[in-house]
């Protein structure tokens, strides 16, 4: 187990260096025109591009420009020439709103997912089966975005309903219920994506399990159904929700959440991101994708390393 | 069972048992006939097709709708100008001030006109007063080039990726694989997010290829290269079992070339599955596109797209909501049809197939 760790821990060190050079070849390298230019945004002045050529040594060789460019980034001195604000701190600020919506909504996708799964698996063949397929397939087929405009226009903005809160986030530390009434509409239009997935994933799991030879066994020494459904069937029909539900979440604390926290206006991570596109404004950008890829990797350990610990089987591996 | 009744069961009374079964000719049938013969009875993903298709071809006509119908460009504002309604002026877009004792906010956009105004405004006005019919068909035409495109361009490296890591394993097999989980460590949008900004302020200029700012190639390539491992890696696991058995030995030790082996060989075996990855991956991008689109950071305005649509409707989603709501109703067909379609399609070509498209 011990070398499982080391060895998976020098791997995602590895990973977190060639993401940290990618992310320098994508920002200064690959794009044409002057990188100082691009980088000091629509509002710069000549000074600001003379700044930006000092600091990130551009006239430098390529390995001292990625040098500056992570020192840069990790001391906490990177600063948005648009708007005179630092990174780190805007990033930082973005973070409880960021969290508190990817995991509301991992907790709601979750348990309905689980849920509408289960109950699918049971009424196999009947009308459920359909509309949990139908279910699933709108669910990967709507952009997330256009849900939470239709969601605010109808339930926020009085076509027919004004009863939800019309976008913005509310610290949990100020006013916990409203922070929940803000988050309720975001939350389900992040999470519905994901019920009908995983609905459709965990009944085809278990329809597969109930036909193992130990959960025939299981029935035929006479075990009640319901045991044998909750601690034969549906326990091992879990591993893999497991690891999915490790991947979406990651995904969507750096992907999707972007889309929604623009729609809703919650000020959060991906929402800063957003703002950032459209000024043209590339140093929050190259904050965020660093900071949210080496928390999805970080991340990714330990799913791992919980995963390993649960199954020994794939610690080899 | 007829071969349990029959105590001796040789060749000689197979061919006659299965003749009996079948009562005529033994055909030889190809895996795609008889895949095309499931995929046939399948009604549902046929009319989903039908659907794609004629949204394909709707968005074709753009061209012919804007000179014909619509008398007016994707582009083109109208403002402070007027249309005939049922022989009344009215102004395309609202001015403000007091009428009959009301005030009223200006800068509305009239809504949709359907046929009341001879083919002009169908859909209704934008608050620059272009005609929103006439965008929504220009609109799907780049939103669909980019997904046809970058779907292309994306399974075609896929593929030369996962053939050229599966055949030769060892250092190439360890190449290609670094490569994906590089990409793969990124989350999808952000690393498409990063590069599409990046590039639409200068554009890419290298290696004698030059992109402008503007270029709907930048958000196609863009898109192409971030989902290069979502199809790499399944199909290299795919070539990896198939390169253990027999065929591929019979075809090495009769001294087939490596070329020979991994193109009329190996592809052969995989291309049922390049097939459903296609056109899942069509759904797919064309959603990546809206999202980056509605950002900012694919298709750049004044250039029509269904993504650029929605984000433009999103401010006077109060005052004008078919702005947001019909770009994203067609996103909605186009995307559901094909998912629809794809999974028919995977159904008919390999009914064990697990070949699942992660959203």
């Amino acid at each position: 187990m011990i070398s499982f760790v080391i060895r998976r821990l020098i791997g995602a060190l590895l990973v977190l260096i060639a993401v940290s050079f990618i992310t320098y070849l994508i920002f200064v390298k690959i794009p044409g025109g002057d990188p100082a230019f691009r980088i000091a945004g629509r509002t710069a002045t000549a000074q600001n591009i003379e700044d930006i050529r000092q600091k990130l040594k551009l006239d430098a060789p390529f390995y001292e420009q990625y040098w500056a460019m992570m020192k840069s980034l990790f001391s906490g001195s990177l600063v948005s020439y648009s708007s005179q604000l630092n990174v780190v701190d805007q990033i930082k600020a973005g973070i409880p709103a960021t969290f508190s919506l990817c995991i509301g909504a991992a907790i709601i996708w979750l348990f309905f997912g689980i849920l509408v799964g289960i109950i699918s698996a049971v009424t196999a063949g009947r009308w459920s089966d359909r509309v949990i397929t139908v279910m699933a397939l709108i669910g990967i087929s709507l952009p997330v975005f256009w849900l939470g405009l239709m969601a605010r226009y109808l339930f926020a903005q009085g076509h027919p309903f004004a009863f939800m809160p019309d976008g913005g986030y509310v610290p949990f530390t100020s006013n916990p219920w409203g922070w929940f009434t803000h988050l309720l509409m975001p939350w389900w239009v992040l999470a519905i994506l994901f019920i009908g997935f995983y609905g459709r994933v965990l009944r085809s799991n278990i329809l597969d399990t109930i036909n193992e030879d130990y959960v025939r066994t299981a029935k035929a020494k006479g075990l009640p159904y319901k045991r044998v459904m909750v601690k034969h069937v549906l326990r091992n029909s879990l591993i893999p929700i497991v690891t999915l539900f490790g991947l979406d979440f990651a995904a969507v604390i750096g992907g999707s959440a972007i889309l929604t926290e623009t729609v809703f206006d919650l000020k959060g991570v991906g929402w800063y991101a957003a703002q950032a596109v459209q000024d043209l404004d590339l140093p929050p950008i190259m904050g965020v994708t660093i900071y949210a890829t080496f928390f999805i990797v970080l991340f990714s350990v330990v799913v791992d390393l919980m995963y390993a610990w649960l199954d020994p089987r794939i610690r080899p591996t | 069972m007829a071969t349990e009744s029959t105590t001796d069961f040789t060749l000689d009374t197979a061919a006659a048992l299965a003749a009996a079964e079948d009562e005529g000719a033994i055909e030889g049938k190809s895996p795609w006939y008889l895949a095309w013969r499931r995929l046939r009875r399948n009604y549902v993903a046929l009319a989903f097709l039908f659907v794609f298709v004629a949204i394909v071809v709707l968005c074709l006509c753009a061209p012919l709708y804007a000179h014909h119908v619509a008398h007016t460009g994707p582009n083109t504002g109208h403002l402070g100008e007027t249309f005939t309604r049922d022989g009344q002026q009215v102004p395309i877009v609202s001015k403000g001030g007091f009428q009959n004792g009301q005030f009223h906010a200006g800068g509305i956009p009239v809504g949709p006109q359907l046929w009341h105004a001879g083919g002009k405004y169908v859909l209704g006005a934008d608050n620059q007063g272009r005609d929103v019919a006439v965008r929504l068909l220009y609109g799907g035409l780049n939103s669909l080039a980019i997904g046809i495109g970058s779907a292309v361009i994306c399974t075609f490296f896929a593929m030369v990726f996962a053939l050229l890591a599966g055949y030769y394993g060892g250092k190439t097999d360890w190449i290609i694989s670094r490569f994906f989980d590089l990409i793969w460590a990124f989350p999808v949008l952000l690393l498409a997010i990063a590069l599409g900004t990046a590039l639409s302020i200068n554009g890419f200029h290298h290696f004698g290829i030059n992109i402008k700012s503007g270029s709907l190639w930048i958000p196609t390539l863009v898109i192409s290269y971030v989902l290069i491992p979502y199809i790499g890696r399944p199909l290299r696991g795919q070539i990896l079992s198939l390169r253990e058995k027999e065929f591929i030995e019979a075809a090495n030790s009769q001294g087939a070339s490596s070329l020979r082996v991994m193109f009329s060989e190996l592809l052969p075996n995989i291309a049922s599955s390049i097939l459903v990855f296609f056109t899942l991956i069509i759904a797919n991008n064309i959603l990546t596109e809206a999202g980056l689109s509605f950002l900012g950071a694919g298709v750049q305005p004044p250039s029509p797209s269904w993504g650029t649509m929605i984000a433009d409707g999103q401010d006077r989603i109060a005052t004008a909501p078919w702005l947001a709501i019909i770009p994203g109703i067609m996103i909605v067909l186009t995307v559901l049809s094909l998912n629809v379609f794809g999974d028919g399609l995977r159904d008919a070509l390999d009914p064990r197939a697990k070949v699942r498209m992660e959203h």
